[in-house]
């Protein structure tokens, strides 16, 4: 009798919380035996297998901001480009979630704005960036600015056997997709076997988390019945400024830091107010942690999240974020 | 002329107690429960509403009227099955009966402006 193939063990998604972002890690376990020949399988359903690779999420910049409750600025975001720049392996890709930009009631000072937030991400290695509109880049002029300097606010591209989404939920003045972009989402995965990897990044929840704090989108069941059929579904997303984790059925969620000022639990508090700065730790909350400096370990030698993660675990209390997508049922 | 005086009279006498029939239906529906015996006036204007805070008695059907003073605004609060635009120069009334005791944050969920995230009030059901 042969041996049944662990599914659990063919693909996945693992993420990393360093700091300056999220490090993910896209999977296949292994290339031998069974595992193998349905990797192999899928690959040819799919188009194209997935070979390993990494990407990294950074989320909301908000250039041009000034504090309080961060006097800091850009220096978050100039530190994340440095340390993603100092892997020792670099991403394939940096996808950017939303809010590279403070808005301004000036539109000229908007646009320098985005000037300057590309200016810094310039800096990145890093050769593929990708962004999605938050509703500071977007909100008051329908992401006239932010088309202007990066063209579509929302799109999908494959890379390496994974489709990724750029979903648009801020452009419409309320938080929402709206039905042009559904019918579109529709049509785009229509090409796709139920069973394709597909990593969707937007910048607000698709699900009610904190409908007070407006941290929902409100077509966001409408996106995620158009997902449901597909089986190893992925969601980026920022807007919350915290780490965050959603699991259900088909999908897992996962919120990113800021690289700005950072947003409290909102099951512990009842306003919604900017964890308040604090001058001796003034990363603390934001994207940037020291991913490993100490027991002997002078930087992250590898990509290896177990180690990062046990680094953070060990250091800094805060523990990394894994995730797994679910094994496709072949 | 087709009209006789007896038809004039009949006229004459008719339209009043219709109007009488009309007021008193009027009044029975204003004493009914479900129509709004109270009316509360909330103004939008950025990034704030004015009054921030209003209360409303558990099954007691009121009209909240919004308005807005400058640009578009929304009025936002999924426990309350509220979802509203509110555009500057018109009046929206919104009827409701809340069943639920609580303080529920309302929100505008229109983008409108720099400081839109810190837009809110509160509704307390008592």
């Amino acid at each position: 009798m042969k041996k049944p193939i662990d599914r659990r063990s063919f693909l996945k998604v693992s993420g990393t919380a360093l700091g300056i972002g999220v490090l993910y890690k896209a999977v296949p376990l292994s290339f031998a035996g069974e595992t193998g020949a349905m990797m192999r399988s899928l690959g040819k359903s799919n188009g194209e297998g997935v070979t390993p690779f990494s990407f990294i999420q950074l989320s909301d910049a908000h250039v041009g901001f000034n504090g309080p409750p961060d006097p800091l600025g850009t220096k978050a975001f100039e530190r994340a480009v440095e340390m993603i720049n100092a892997l020792p392996e670099q991403p394939d890709l940096v996808l950017f979630t939303g809010d590279l930009t403070h808005d301004t009631e000036e539109k000229d000072v908007h646009a320098q704005r985005m000037k300057q937030f590309l200016e810094i991400s310039k800096g990145l290695k890093v050769g593929k960036i990708m962004h999605v509109p938050g509703e500071h880049d977007a909100g008051l002029d329908g992401g006239a600015m932010y088309r202007d300097f990066l063209k579509d606010t929302y799109y999908s591209f494959d890379h390496r056997g994974v489709h990724f989404i750029a979903l648009d939920n801020v452009s419409r003045s309320k938080p929402e997709v709206g039905p042009e972009q559904l019918a579109w989402l529709k049509k785009d995965l229509a090409h796709f076997p139920k069973t394709a990897p597909i990593i969707v990044f937007t910048h607000r929840p698709l699900f009610d988390l904190k409908p007070e704090w407006e941290w929902f989108t409100s077509d966001g069941d409408e996106v995620m019945n158009v997902l449901a059929p597909y089986e190893n579904v992925t969601v980026l997303y920022g807007h919350i400024h915290r780490d965050h984790e959603h699991h259900e059925a088909n999908a897992q969620h996962y919120a990113a830091r800021s690289l700005i000022f950072a947003f409290p639990d909102p099951a512990q508090v009842a306003q919604k107010k900017p964890i308040p700065f604090d001058k001796d730790h003034p990363f603390k909350n934001l994207g940037i942690r020291v991913v490993s400096k100490q027991g002997g370990k002078a930087a992250a030698t590898s990509l290896s999240v177990n180690d990062v993660e046990l680094t953070l675990k060990e250091y800094s209390g805060i523990n990394g974020v894994q995730q797994i997508l679910k094994e496709p049922s072949l | 002329m087709r009209f006789s005086k007896i038809s004039e009279a009949k006229y004459l006498i008719c339209l009043p107690i219709a109007m009488v029939l009309l007021l008193a239906l009027n009044s029975s529906k204003a004493a009914t429960a479900d129509s709004p015996s109270r009316v509360i006036e909330i103004t939008a204007k950025r990034f704030a509403f004015s009054p921030n805070s209003v209360t409303l008695n558990k099954g007691e059907t009121v009209t909240l009227r919004l308005h807005s003073e400058d640009v578009t605004h929304g009025f936002f609060s999924r426990a309350l099955k509220l979802d509203e635009v509110i555009e500057p120069g018109q009046t929206k009334d919104v009827i409701i009966t809340p069943q639920t005791n609580g303080s529920f944050s309302t929100i505008c969920d229109h983008f409108c402006g720099v400081n839109h995230g810190s837009m809110n009030m509160t509704i307390v059901v008592e």
